[in-house]
């Protein structure tokens, strides 16, 4: 069972840490761009919505570009002693890439759907900008964002072509659930890939059924 | 005069153009902005309240200068209380951490259990008590208008600032919270400043009211 158990337990550890990513960052930029006035913003939207459409494989190319040993950062992380290529940490930068635009769009949703009265009222009692948004705007965009993260965390759990690229095929290291899958089909272990495919499936359609139970049409709500 | 305000500005373009234009002073305890709606008495409140910001003039309470040529004070330091039209309570805290909610400028809400006591003060002089741990969807509309009240004077604002606070309100109970309304700035000798389309509210509140149309104080 170690062939289904580890790269699971891998899965799970890397879309837990994608996941987790995308939430501080997503929300961040989503919060940021909710009140930035710019005609520049919908530009900037686009550019973060690229994740969504292209290959992974372009951006396990340019994940490379960036990481790799000879990389721009890459250079300058070898020499503080991080690497990300072949590495698990690795497989979570490729995940957290490609899965954040599905937090972001859904924070954004949410704060943009969020009463600006609420805010004003927050302001007008006393409070600082921070202030609002950790006691008002986040806690009323919290389920679309919860939903989002959801999403991301499927998403995150399916990731195949930039993990490859970037974090390649160790079994025990860097070998995720579909990477694993991919590897059994080849190796002709149809067995092994059938319940990893199941064992996939299922966690996947338990996070989205999750997340559509608590978004949108659940817009922010008063009780409990 | 303890108010003193004066708001001039432009909203919007071409045909969607609205010159604001507003000057009054008062001294009295009950100052009431009369006039139909679209005569931009909300925009006036919410000028001197901070939450817009005019192209000119000044806003003064009680010799405090919140807005002029050199100031403009954020809203969260100009210690005016602010009733909104909808009452604005935060859906997700109950009673008490709304009225607790301008006790604690940090970034945590006010706890669920434990309760300060001004809190616990404001919600026996509003008879709120029973429904304290409720949420605001769960409450009546006259408990509504009483939350929103006691959350804007638990900060201990210098003026309250009023937005129709009895236009949400069934005419049934209007009566009676106008009257709620009228005895309790007696009581504390609240500072008040209300804006209605309603002449019932002009002749409930008997106070020094100044009519506004277009945009203007009407003569």
């Amino acid at each position: 069972m170690d062939g289904l158990w580890i790269p699971l337990a891998l899965s799970l550890k890397v879309a837990a840490w994608a996941t987790a990513i995308d939430v501080v960052l997503g929300v961040a930029v989503a919060w940021g761009l909710s009140r930035w006035r710019s005609s520049a913003r919908e530009l900037v939207d686009s550019i973060l919505t690229l994740p969504l459409v292209l290959p992974p494989t372009v951006l396990g190319y340019y994940l490379l570009v960036l990481f790799g040993r000879r990389g721009v950062l890459g250079e300058w992380l070898d020499r503080i002693g991080i690497q990300l290529v072949f590495t698990w940490q690795g497989a979570v930068i490729a995940s957290a890439l490609v899965a954040f635009p599905l937090v972001q769009k859904a924070a954004r949703t949410a704060f943009e759907a969020v009463d600006p009265q609420m805010e004003s009222a927050a302001r007008v009692l006393g409070l600082r900008e921070m202030a609002v948004f950790f006691r008002v705007s986040l806690p009323l965009a919290s389920r679309g964002i919860v939903a989002g993260a959801l999403l991301a965390f499927a998403r995150a759990m399916g990731e195949f072509g930039a993990t490859l690229m970037i974090a390649g095929n160790l079994p025990g290291r860097t070998q995720t659930l579909s990477v694993a899958i991919y590897a059994a089909v080849q190796a002709g272990d149809d067995a092994g890939a059938g319940v990893m495919v199941a064992v996939t499936s299922v966690t996947c359609v338990a996070a989205l059924l999750l997340a559509g139970w608590l978004a949108p049409k659940h817009a922010p709500r008063a009780s409990a | 005069m303890s108010v003193d305000v004066a708001i001039r500005m432009t909203m919007g373009e071409g045909d969607r153009r609205f010159d604001l234009d507003v000057a009054f002073a008062s001294s009295q305890r009950r100052i009431v902005l009369y006039g139909p709606s679209g005569a931009g008495k909300s925009l006036t409140l919410r000028a001197i309240a901070g939450l817009l910001t005019p192209d000119a003039g000044h806003v003064r309470i009680d010799g405090r200068t919140l807005f002029d040529e050199r100031t403009n004070l954020p809203a969260r330091d100009r210690g005016t209380g602010y009733v909104f039209q909808d009452y604005a309570l935060f859906p997700h805290l109950t009673v008490a951490q709304n009225i607790g909610f301008g006790l604690s400028p940090g970034w945590i809400n006010p706890s669920r259990r434990r309760r300060d006591s001004r809190v616990e003060r404001w919600l026996a002089l509003f008879e709120l008590g029973q429904v304290a741990g409720h949420h605001p969807a769960q409450l009546s509309g006259g408990q509504r208008q009483r939350t929103a009240l006691a959350r804007a004077l638990a900060a201990e604002p210098r003026i309250v600032l009023l937005d129709e606070p009895f236009s949400a309100l069934d005419p049934a109970l209007r009566g009676r919270m106008r009257e709620e309304l009228r005895e309790l700035q007696g009581r504390l000798d609240l500072q008040l400043l209300v804006i209605t389309h309603d002449p019932a509210d002009v002749a409930a509140l008997d106070g020094h009211t100044i009519e506004i149309r277009d945009g203007r104080v009407a003569a």
